[in-house]
């Protein structure tokens, strides 16, 4: 009795006890305990455990470079559609072509309008792509390929712009700044909706499916992929005969 | 439920069930008689007579020489470079429920990061109390370590199959999964050190590759059953797979799942990063996309036969697969050998456990003649594997992700094995 105390006591003294009875409870499975109850809601851990440290304001600015869609992110800047070309061409064409039709197996950048509910569609940041703060991040932390983070914001805003340009969403005299970046919309941005197969495919929830004569007649083959005749050759492997 | 004491399943039942009852099937299955002594016996071998290497001869071992080809492989044509690219797990050569290290496949965006754990750090900020920044020591040292076994299957998994049989072997078609033990800590405890605020509702996961990829999760989900893990089957994680420290994200789709993990932020409104927009949401046959579709729905596959791995012998075989779904544990798996005309329920082996890959096997005798063969996973939810085209009448063909359609295997009868669509 006394001994238990005592390595409670030393416990909490090391500030270990509390936080794991916490874990230890959380030990459950998601179709027991939904995650929705515990959204948005947690409150400070009862005991500070002391590890790690807090991060400074310059630590946290220099890796802080994410965009929102509302613009929240955007470090002060512009750059024109003049500028944008001028960048494009010397750092992103050799991939992503001339206009933005892609060198390649890279990605194709302009186009596609009209083109997604065909058998081939394009999805560019003029014919697919919601919001433009997306291309305005990925750019700025990961392009180009192989040189990422080397542009500066103002040639993000340049390069951004260009792009709009060659989408037809922005004339030729366009400037992108910080300022006017929000009040740019994309033409699909209304193309999306939040995941429903719950509801939408509630027909694949059968619970009891069929396990005898489920078809009227036998099954017969009707597409094959040695017809298209593009697996990577394994002349190693498997001597199949 | 399933019955997991069943017996190796009895042929007649199996066969009236797939439909092939009344076949002859003298032929090939007895073993042939030997004419010769074998040499493989009566010789004696190198190996019997010389010493091997001793022990430290291979610190870190590594498999035979004669597994060399159980390797992962790309398919060069999907992609621009191989740096941001993919390749495939070799799920024809392996059993059990665990991927080993090695071959689990591997995706990348912009290289595999060469990360020195002592440079390592992780910053979580945003709309915290406290803003910390952790070392992988810090890290290590928290309280409640936890230790487990999850799939990681990425969306586009049998992506290159909506529009009919392209590949021709489950490693192609559906070897962009793994299924590994992880060890860390749960994401919970790290938040609950920094102080979640209340109007916090998204957290975006950030790598520290050359990509910096991004993902915008739920807060409820990161609250839920996230991990930061450092550890995967026992050891540190292989660099390809997120050294020195990863994201674990059960049940979700596994672009999700930020290696080389670096940043967490807290927010009260998703990122719309490109792995979130442009990519990773599922282009529908009206032209809209669903987005955030986050769970892999059940899916299964024979791996054996399938036509990196025919079937050789008449006779005895031991068909072979995997399942799982991202919304709990596998509850059946049923298979058949006529393209879906008749089924009958596999045999789960090994644990089964919520959101990890489910072994079930299926003894039969093959007689030679040519069959069609499938295999249907249920999960803990009812949730029923749909056919392809069942799929593709709700979806269309253009979604590229999310492919959970049951797949054929036609074999034919020389046993050779072809990924094909059927009636």
């Amino acid at each position: 009795m006394l001994k238990s105390r005592k390595t409670a006591a030393i416990a909490l003294a090391l500030g270990l006890l509390a936080p794991v009875f916490g874990l230890a409870q959380q030990q459950r499975t998601p179709a027991q305990n939904p995650p929705a109850a515990t959204a948005g809601k947690l409150a400070p851990a009862r005991v500070q455990l002391n590890l790690g440290r807090p991060a400074l304001p310059q630590e946290i600015a220099a890796w802080d470079i994410d965009v929102r869609p509302d613009g929240l992110g955007l470090p002060p800047g512009k750059g024109s559609v003049k500028q944008g070309e001028d960048i494009y061409l010397e750092r992103c064409a050799a991939c992503h072509g001339e206009f933005g039709e892609g060198a390649g197996r890279w990605p194709v950048l302009a186009g596609g309008a009209g083109s997604l509910k065909s058998d081939n569609p394009e999805k560019t940041l003029g014919s697919f792509w919601p919001y433009l703060s997306t291309s305005w991040d990925y750019i700025y932390r990961a392009m180009p390929f192989g040189n990422g983070q080397s542009l500066t914001p103002d040639e993000t805003y340049a390069v951004v712009a260009y792009l709009l340009n060659l989408n037809d969403i922005v004339k030729e005299d366009f400037e992108l700044s910080k300022e006017n970046f929000a009040s740019v919309k994309l033409p699909n941005v209304g193309g999306f909706y939040d995941d429903d197969r719950e509801t939408a495919e509630k027909v694949f929830w059968k619970k009891n499916p069929c396990m005898k004569n489920c078809k009227p007649e036998p099954a017969k083959v009707t597409g094959r992929a040695r017809a298209i005749d593009v697996t990577p050759d394994s002349k190693t492997g498997p001597r199949v005969e | 439920m399933v019955d997991r004491a069943e017996t190796p399943l009895n042929r007649r039942r199996f066969l009236s069930a797939a439909g092939l009852a009344g076949a002859g099937l003298a032929t090939g299955a007895l073993p042939s008689r030997a004419a010769e002594p074998d040499a493989a016996i009566t010789d004696v071998q190198d190996w019997n007579r010389y010493l091997g290497e001793g022990v430290q001869a291979h610190p870190y071992g590594s498999p035979s020489k004669y597994e060399k080809n159980v390797v992962r492989r790309d398919v060069e044509w999907l992609t621009a470079s191989r740096e941001s690219s993919v390749n495939f797990t070799p799920l024809h050569a392996l059993d059990g429920n665990v991927t080993p290290s090695g071959l689990a496949f591997e995706r990348h965006h912009g290289g595999i990061a060469d990360i020195d754990p002592a440079k390592h750090r992780l910053m979580i900020h945003g709309l915290v109390d406290k803003p910390l920044v952790f070392t992988m020591d810090d890290l290590k040292r928290f309280p409640g370590r936890v230790h487990k076994l999850y799939f990681l299957e990425c969306a586009a998994n049998s992506g290159m199959e909506w529009r009919g049989a392209q590949l021709n072997g489950c490693q192609f078609t559906h070897g962009m999964i793994h299924n590994v033990w992880y060890t860390g800590v749960s994401l919970r405890s790290l938040l609950e050190q920094a102080g979640v605020k209340t109007n916090a509702k998204w957290l975006l996961a950030e790598g520290g590759d050359a990509s910096m990829m991004t993902r915008s999760i739920p807060l409820q989900k990161a609250l839920d059953d996230c991990i930061i893990a450092w550890g995967m089957n026992g050891e540190a994680l292989r660099p390809e797979q997120g050294y020195p420290v990863r994201l674990v994200v059960p049940g979700w789709e596994g672009n999700m799942w930020i290696k080389w993990l670096r940043r967490l932020e807290l927010g009260d409104e998703p990122w719309q990063a490109r792995e979130e927009t442009s990519k990773y949401t599922d282009l529908l046959a009206d032209g809209r996309s669903r987005r955030f579709t986050y769970i892999m729905d059940a899916k299964s596959v024979v791996t054996n036969p399938s036509p990196q791995a025919p079937l050789l012998h008449k006779g005895p075989n031991v068909l072979s697969g995997i399942a799982w779904s991202g919304r709990g544990r596998i509850e059946r798996v049923d298979v058949s050998l006529d393209g879906g005309r008749n089924w009958r329920t596999a045999r789960l082996e090994g644990p089964v456990l919520s959101r990890s890959m489910t072994r079930f096997y299926v003894d039969f005798d093959w007689d030679g003649r040519e069959l069609l063969v499938q295999s249907r996973a249920m999960d803990e939810t009812g949730y029923v594997q749909p056919t392809k085209n069942e799929l593709r009448a709700v979806r269309g063909v253009n979604s590229i992700y999310h492919n959970n359609g049951v797949q054929t295997w036609f074999v034919h009868k020389n046993g050779e094995t072809e990924n094909v669509e059927i009636s």
